[in-house]
């Protein structure tokens, strides 16, 4: 297995609706990507690129669309898709690219255009549904995520201002983030007294929809040394998925989140993920998610991360920050590409390079999670200075 | 590429259909018959023996956003390392290959599936992936480009209609002895000529018929391929590439995607002459034409040569260079990217059944797409 390094990232800004096509901010985030590197598209040997559903932009084969702007024409090019974990796992597609000998330099994109789907991008989730049990009801993902929320908050006696903390958190942070979308200065009362969207979650425990693309360069050892002085190592990948019947599964824990970070965590030579992991971006596209993140991914114990987040341990100057780029709840979610921003985040913290988003702690080691489908996969990637 | 060739072969395949229509079968129960059938034949149960798996398949088909979420159950996934690529099934057994040398797998499964007799609207699934600011509105459902595509090649190698026509003639009577394929049939080349005209030049025995069918295929590093099995069929090479998306800017007489996963995957098998290195191919062949372009593109005949090599017989099962033996597509119907499976199955068990050691497998994604994967396999 060769050696693989992160060597570049850039990103867009993530806006409620951008007025550039999909292909045009794939093209914007795989230019500063590698312009971030000095590299040109002729330097890519292989284009891995992910977005999730194809209801968003209302084109068939998606992927193929979006060649042009991932600087993919005339090269080998894949999309991969493992829904809301899809951003976190295209570097792991690229990753068994460049760790296999296939390729020295991949060019890795998550693109997502939510926007054109009229009147609300929340239409493309009712097709997510089983078409037979579950579609009849009308079921929407906010309802399903309330359902999940509640059964966590119940299992571990978790309030809901014990959940609001994570939101107020992530906004803040979100401020000192340059392509953030919802960055805001809220207390735990505002998430409170916000508008129920499907009880317990309120307007405030919810990322927005985002229009967004996000690019990181992957590269060899030998590649990454001569492209930079100060690569990023990804040292461990993992991911696995549950079974589709949600319904038969213990909400209060995510197993195969706990499955995808153990075999991350074996590959990277991690015995311990609480004390060995520096800085973590954890998927949150609820605020509710990140406390049970955090637990599927052992950096803390059953029901004791809203304890850590009280504690003030996942701030930014914490002994464990957590979403120090403000998460998916400050700088928005672009699915395939909020879970690229977390991987560009880890890069850029790893590296020194994340200006007044910088966490205090030393950071040598990271850890990006992103996590989607039925509330199913879990994708996680550890990297290393 | 610094990738090995040999380093997993394909050790056991089994597929479900294909099938005009299965009103009988859901998709997941399709799967389910095609992964039994597969794992039977090396004996391993997915849920301990397979380390990662990967499905192939497009939302908008299966009429199901994230469509991925499906895909565990019924391969015996769940809580296990899935996860879906939506390119063609040589691309994803690509990604497989790449995961056993990387070394983060010594067994990986890889799936596809398609119903295509559950889609209400083919034409507007069709329409509906061209670019929607610009070609949307004068291609249709993709026909009139093959139709364009088709006049191009014609016009730019003086090929004939009847040249094409004798492609049709041929694959659909190779089906004739294949249980699988459903729209075989003893075709004369004036029967192909006098069939309905779609768009002119194309017409409708020269255009693949929608089908449904699962196919999963067992891929295995080296040492456990010899352990499960002992005839495993080793990948030497593997290629794949995407042309433009823009159709206004391709050369349309060429497969440029077949070209550039060509010369990837012989980079990769150390294949400098394809046409005396294989013995047979399984080529994409959903449009008649199109197996005349991606023998070309294949480097196995040269440009243009490929119409007066098949109508020579050369082609032909009993031929020099035999193509799609299976019938390809026009026999065994459109599968879309599950078709890229079939076509390995075939190829996989061509081998195994002894009658040639060495093929190439071609893929292509179909109407509007230029994309495409190519496969070198050897005993």
């Amino acid at each position: 297995m060769r050696r693989v390094a992160v060597v570049g990232a850039g990103m867009t800004l993530f806006r409620h609706r951008m007025l550039e096509t999909g292909k045009e901010m794939a093209f914007e985030a795989s230019r500063q990507a590698l312009d971030s590197a000095g590299l040109e598209r002729k330097d890519v040997d292989s284009v891995v690129l992910g977005s999730a559903p194809d209801a968003f932009d209302g084109v068939h084969m998606k992927g193929e669309y979006l060649t042009d702007g991932a600087g993919a024409f005339n090269k080998p090019y894949t999309r991969v898709y493992v829904g809301g974990g899809t951003g976190v796992f295209i570097p792991i597609a690229a990753w068994w690219q460049v760790a296999s000998g296939m390729a020295d330099i991949v060019l890795a994109v998550g693109e997502e255009k939510m926007s054109p789907l009229q009147p609300h991008p929340q239409y493309a989730f009712w097709s997510i549904f089983d078409h037979t049990l579950e579609r009849p009801l009308g079921v929407t993902l906010l309802w399903i995520f309330a359902l999940e929320m509640r059964r966590y908050m119940h299992a571990y006696s978790v309030s809901e201002e014990d959940i609001a903390l994570v939101a107020v958190k992530n906004k803040g942070n979100a401020m000192d983030h340059p392509a953030a979308q919802l960055p805001a200065r809220i207390t735990v009362e505002d998430v409170l007294k916000s508008e129920p969207i499907c009880w317990p979650v309120k307007r405030l425990d919810v990322s927005p929809t985002s229009d967004g693309a996000a690019a990181v360069i992957l590269a060899s050892e030998d590649v990454a040394r001569k492209i930079t002085d100060d690569p990023v190592w990804i040292t461990g990948v993992g991911w696995n998925v549950d079974t589709t019947y949600w319904t038969n599964r213990e909400l209060a824990y995510p197993e195969y989140l706990e499955k995808a970070a153990r075999m991350a965590y074996k590959m990277a030579g991690v015995e311990n993920p609480r004390r060995e992991i520096d800085v973590a971006e954890v998927y949150d596209p609820f605020d509710y998610k990140e406390l049970h993140h955090m637990e599927g991914l052992l950096l803390a114990g059953k029901g004791e991360a809203p304890k850590l987040t009280k504690e003030g341990v996942t701030g930014k100057d914490g002994d464990l920050p957590v979403n120090p780029s403000g998460g998916l709840l400050g700088v928005g979610n672009p699915i395939a590409a909020a879970g690229m921003m977390k991987v560009a985040e880890i890069f850029w913290q790893l590296r020194g390079e994340a200006g007044r988003r910088q966490v205090k702690k030393p950071a040598k080691r990271g850890l990006a999670q992103a996590w989607g489908d039925l509330m199913q996969v879990g994708t996680v990637v550890v990297m290393e200075r | 590429m610094h990738m090995k060739s040999r380093e997993a072969a394909i050790v056991a395949a089994g597929c479900s259909g294909p099938l005009a229509i299965s009103p009988h079968l859901s998709y997941k129960e399709m799967t389910f018959e095609a992964a039994r059938r597969a794992y039977s034949q090396v004996s391993i149960d997915p849920r301990k023996d397979v380390d990662s798996f990967i499905a192939c398949e497009e939302d908008l088909v299966e009429g199901t956003s994230i469509t991925d979420e499906y895909a565990p159950d019924q391969m015996g996934g769940a809580q296990r390392s899935v996860c879906t690529v939506t390119q063609d099934g040589i691309n994803a057994l690509a990604q497989a290959y790449m995961q056993i040398v990387a070394g983060i797998a010594q067994i990986a499964v890889i799936e596809s599936h398609v119903k295509m007799s559950n889609v209400r609207n083919k034409e507007l699934l069709y329409n509906m992936a061209m670019d929607p600011y610009i070609e949307r509105e004068f291609l249709g459902d993709g026909l009139p480009l093959a139709a364009l595509e088709m006049r191009r090649y014609m016009h730019a190698y003086s090929v004939s209609e009847e040249d094409i026509a004798l492609v049709a003639v041929k694959n659909k009577g190779n089906g004739l002895t294949n249980p699988r394929a459903t729209f075989a049939g003893a075709y004369t080349t004036d029967e192909a000529m006098n069939s309905k005209e779609i768009w002119s030049p194309l017409r409708s025995v020269y255009v693949s018929k929608p089908a449904d069918g699962a196919v999963v295929l067992v891929l295995a590093g080296r040492d456990r391929a010899r352990q499960l099995t002992d005839s495993p069929v080793w990948i030497e090479g593997v290629g794949w590439f995407s042309d433009t998306s823009y159709i206004a800017l391709r050369d349309l007489e060429v497969a440029n995607y077949a070209r550039g996963a060509a010369r990837m995957a012989y980079r990769m098998a150390g294949i400098e002459n394809p046409a005396k290195w294989a013995q047979f191919a399984e080529v994409d062949d959903t449009l008649a034409h199109k197996e005349l372009q991606h023998l070309e593109a294949l480097g196995i005949f040269e440009p243009g040569e490929a119409a007066e090599v098949t109508k020579k017989g050369e082609t032909a099962r009993n031929g020099s260079f035999p193509v799609n033996l299976s019938g390809g597509s026009l026999a065994e119907g459109d599968l879309g990217d599950t078709g890229a499976l079939l076509r390995t199955l075939e190829a996989f068990e061509i081998i195994r059944g002894g009658r040639f050691e060495r093929g190439i497998v071609q893929s292509w994604r179909g109407l509007p797409s230029a994309s495409g994967s190519v496969m070198v396999l050897g005993e």
